[in-house]
């Protein structure tokens, strides 16, 4: 056990991959020399064999593109898109292209590609640079999203993804990369599987990468106002762990959606429609979701209004008992 | 002054003129040698192989084309006018040679041993895609357009990699040379000298679009300018297309970093079974084309070269075995089941298509209750 922080995780999960398997290759915009523009690949350009550490043009469509050529040639890719807002000009390769090979091949081709995408706002960006765009990808039949929140989820799950057969897109919670905790050993959870982070029994609180602390922060919060609030953090967000929601969303009666991507046809959307699908009867108030509002983000001045906060998260968990 | 008697010396122009450099032809359209030709001279032997590739996949063209007709398949995408363009290039490749096609490259998949039932099993409703690309080196079809070009530029990097010595052929038209997809190839091949052989059929027409509304500059003096050796042949003449192929690829595999063939040739039938293409274009355009078939030119050709009677009569008769062949593939062909497709979306198990597989297999008894 080792204490580091998410960016370090997340390039210690690399390593460990890179040295597990040398067809695990690492390519994106600034990745090798730099280290990336978040350092997330610090070092691995020195210290593995030529080409398995790649700066690539700056072109995101190519970066996917041929990403899938290598990945049918036997390799793992695994690529960086600098920012959120840039994975848009690569929305094809993904989207028809690398999601859809296995369906349109009749099963016959699989394409392990992992796309990283350091997601989110929080860091007084400037635009294209804060976004949460999880619901396009979790749309997509043919892919996997997830979303780590902590460093040992880091470590562990961009080692899982990377042994996917099936392509990841991978979430890094932008505003928490400096942030530190402790590192084991060997993965606690599959890649798909969501961690009940607490327990509560009066509110269910469900999040995802860098919404998790805040969800943490507003449960202990009500706990000193005497509510027992749970915290689920869904790692995952396609597939969904509808189990374990059910279970969480079953045993409270209540559950309030927290994620930065805006609410309208959102991942909260999805579970607030799965949670009533499956948990009707054991339902205390309607499924709440807090998240960004429908607009662009905003300049970074507001940012701290836009995204939800504790103070939003404990109104709607008012909200929520009131029923 | 004598004649030169290496082709490069008649296929490397000026780089980057804007009017482009002269197309290379060996035969020409009324079955002659060019001077070129008759400089370099033309194997009998390989014009009657690759005039076989070409009436075979004509053949299969006319006889899916009537299938359509039929009611046997829901679209066709016919290769009619391009065989030389396809077949003169694939044959140039080596077997071993990965192959990232768009959708109208039946000529070359032919080539390469794929049979007319996986070629027509897309065109029929029955699969998105027909063959697995492994045995024939042949990828998938895709179908949105210029997106193979990047595959095949990653495939090559995993060559340059290995160290291999192997090229890898990608096929696009000249609409999809507009595409960012292909431009990023381009760029993408000639930073990292990868061994990718772009070849563009330019048939003059996306689907009524032009290439005048494409394109300024001519594609060939383009690629020369993203640093790729560019080329500039008859589509029509597959003894030229195959010589180009060759030298382009020779090239490559010497580590010359990637190349671009743009071949002019014409799309002889609509864009596909559904288009009307007399809306967009004259008779008097199709009729000047003829002119150039490519397989005319081949058949005055080889009868110049005293192939005789025997050789047609054979080749005749194979085709006509071939058409039973593919009429009998194409009736054999099968429809999908719903019930199979959730198995082949994700390679690992995926709880909602566990639990969807699961409820269309319920709802299809409770349909069978109700009778
Ligand atoms: C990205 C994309 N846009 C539009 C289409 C629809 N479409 C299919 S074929 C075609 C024309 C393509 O022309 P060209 O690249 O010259 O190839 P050709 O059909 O002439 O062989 C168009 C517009 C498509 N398949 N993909
Ligand atoms: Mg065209």
């Amino acid at each position: 056990m080792t204490t580091m922080t998410v960016g370090a995780a997340i390039n210690a999960g690399l390593r460990k991959a890179m040295e597990d398997d040398d067809k695990v290759l690492v390519m994106g915009e600034d990745v090798g020399v730099l280290g990336g523009v978040f350092r997330v690949t610090d070092g691995l350009q020195k210290d593995f064999a030529e080409g398995r550490v790649v700066d690539t043009p700056l072109a995101e469509s190519g970066i996917v593109g041929t990403a899938i050529g290598l990945a049918l040639r036997g390799y793992r890719p695994v690529c960086e898109i600098q920012f959120d807002g840039f994975v848009y000009p690569a929305f094809d390769q993904i989207v028809s292209q690398l999601a859809k090979m296995r369906a349109r091949s009749g099963g016959r081709l699989a394409l392990p590609v992992v796309i990283r995408i350091p997601v989110g706002g929080g860091i007084g960006a400037v635009e294209h640079h804060s976004e949460s765009n999880e619901a396009y990808f979790a749309h997509t039949a043919g892919l996997r999203v997830v979303s780590c929140s902590n460093p040992d989820d880091a470590f562990h799950m961009i080692q899982q993804a990377i042994n996917s057969d099936d392509p990841v897109i991978f979430y890094e919670p932008k505003r928490r990369y400096w942030e530190k905790g402790e590192v084991l050993t060997s993965p606690t959870r599959g890649l798909h599987d969501a961690a009940v982070l607490r327990s509560g029994t009066d509110c269910t609180l469900v999040a995802h990468g860098p919404t998790v602390k805040t969800a943490l922060a507003a449960a202990a919060a009500a706990e000193e106002d005497g509510f027992s609030v749970g915290v689920v953090d869904l790692r995952s967000i396609s597939p969904l762990d509808t189990e374990t929601l059910r279970n969480e969303a079953t045993s409270s009666g209540r559950v309030v959606i927290v994620h930065e991507a805006s609410t309208f046809v959102s991942i909260g959307s999805e579970i607030a429609a799965s949670i009533s699908e499956s948990c009707f009867y054991d339902l205390q108030a309607p499924v709440l979701r807090v998240g960004a509002y429908n607009m662009p983000y905003p300049p970074a001045s507001v940012e701290d209004d836009f995204l939800p906060d504790v103070d939003r998260v404990l109104a709607a968990v008012d909200r929520s008992l009131s029923y | 002054m004598t004649a030169p008697t290496r082709l490069d010396a008649y296929v490397d122009g000026p780089r980057a003129d804007s009017e482009g450099r002269p197309m290379f032809q060996l035969i020409a359209p009324d079955g002659t040698l060019t001077n070129a030709g008759e400089q370099l001279g033309v194997s009998v032997e390989l014009a009657q192989e690759l005039y076989s590739d070409m009436v075979l996949a004509r053949r299969l063209d006319q006889e899916a084309l009537s299938l359509q007709r039929q009611g046997e398949l829901s679209l066709w995408l016919m290769s009619w006018g391009q065989e030389a363009a396809q077949v003169g290039s694939i044959r140039a490749l080596r077997p071993s040679d990965m192959v990232f096609p768009s959708y109208r490259e039946h000529a070359a998949a032919l080539c390469r041993g794929i049979s007319p039932a996986d070629l027509m099993r897309q065109w029929k409703g029955s699969s998105h895609s027909g063959w697995d690309p492994k045995g024939p080196r042949f990828h998938i079809y895709s179908l949105v357009l210029g997106t193979q070009t990047l595959h095949a530029t990653g495939y090559a990097s995993g060559a340059v990699m290995e160290r291999t010595d192997e090229v890898v052929a990608t096929y696009f038209g000249d609409g999809a040379a507009s595409q960012g997809d292909v431009n990023e190839a381009f760029n993408w091949a000639a930073a990292g000298s990868l061994p990718v052989l772009f070849f563009c059929q330019n048939n003059q027409w996306a689907i009524s679009t032009p290439t005048t509304i494409q394109m300024r500059t001519p594609l060939h003096v383009r690629a020369a300018g993203f640093g790729l050796d560019a080329y500039h042949v008859d589509g029509n003449d597959v003894m030229a297309v195959h010589a180009v192929t060759t030298l382009a690829t020779e090239r490559i595999r010497d580590g010359g970093g990637p190349a671009l063939i743009e071949a002019q040739t014409y799309r002889f039938g609509g864009h596909s079974s559904s288009d009307d293409p007399k809306r967009y274009r004259s008779d008097d355009e199709v009729a000047g084309w003829e002119l150039r078939d490519p397989l005319r030119r081949m058949e005055t050709f080889l009868r110049g070269a005293n192939a005789g009677d025997e050789f047609f009569d054979a080749l005749a008769q194979e085709a006509d075995t071939f058409a039973a062949t593919v009429r009998e593939q194409c009736k054999g062909l099968a429809g999908a089941d719903l019930g199979d497709l959730f198995d082949r979306v994700y390679v690992d198990a995926h709880p909602v298509l566990d639990e969807e597989r699961l409820a269309h297999a319920h709802h299809l008894t409770t349909l069978g209750s109700e009778n």
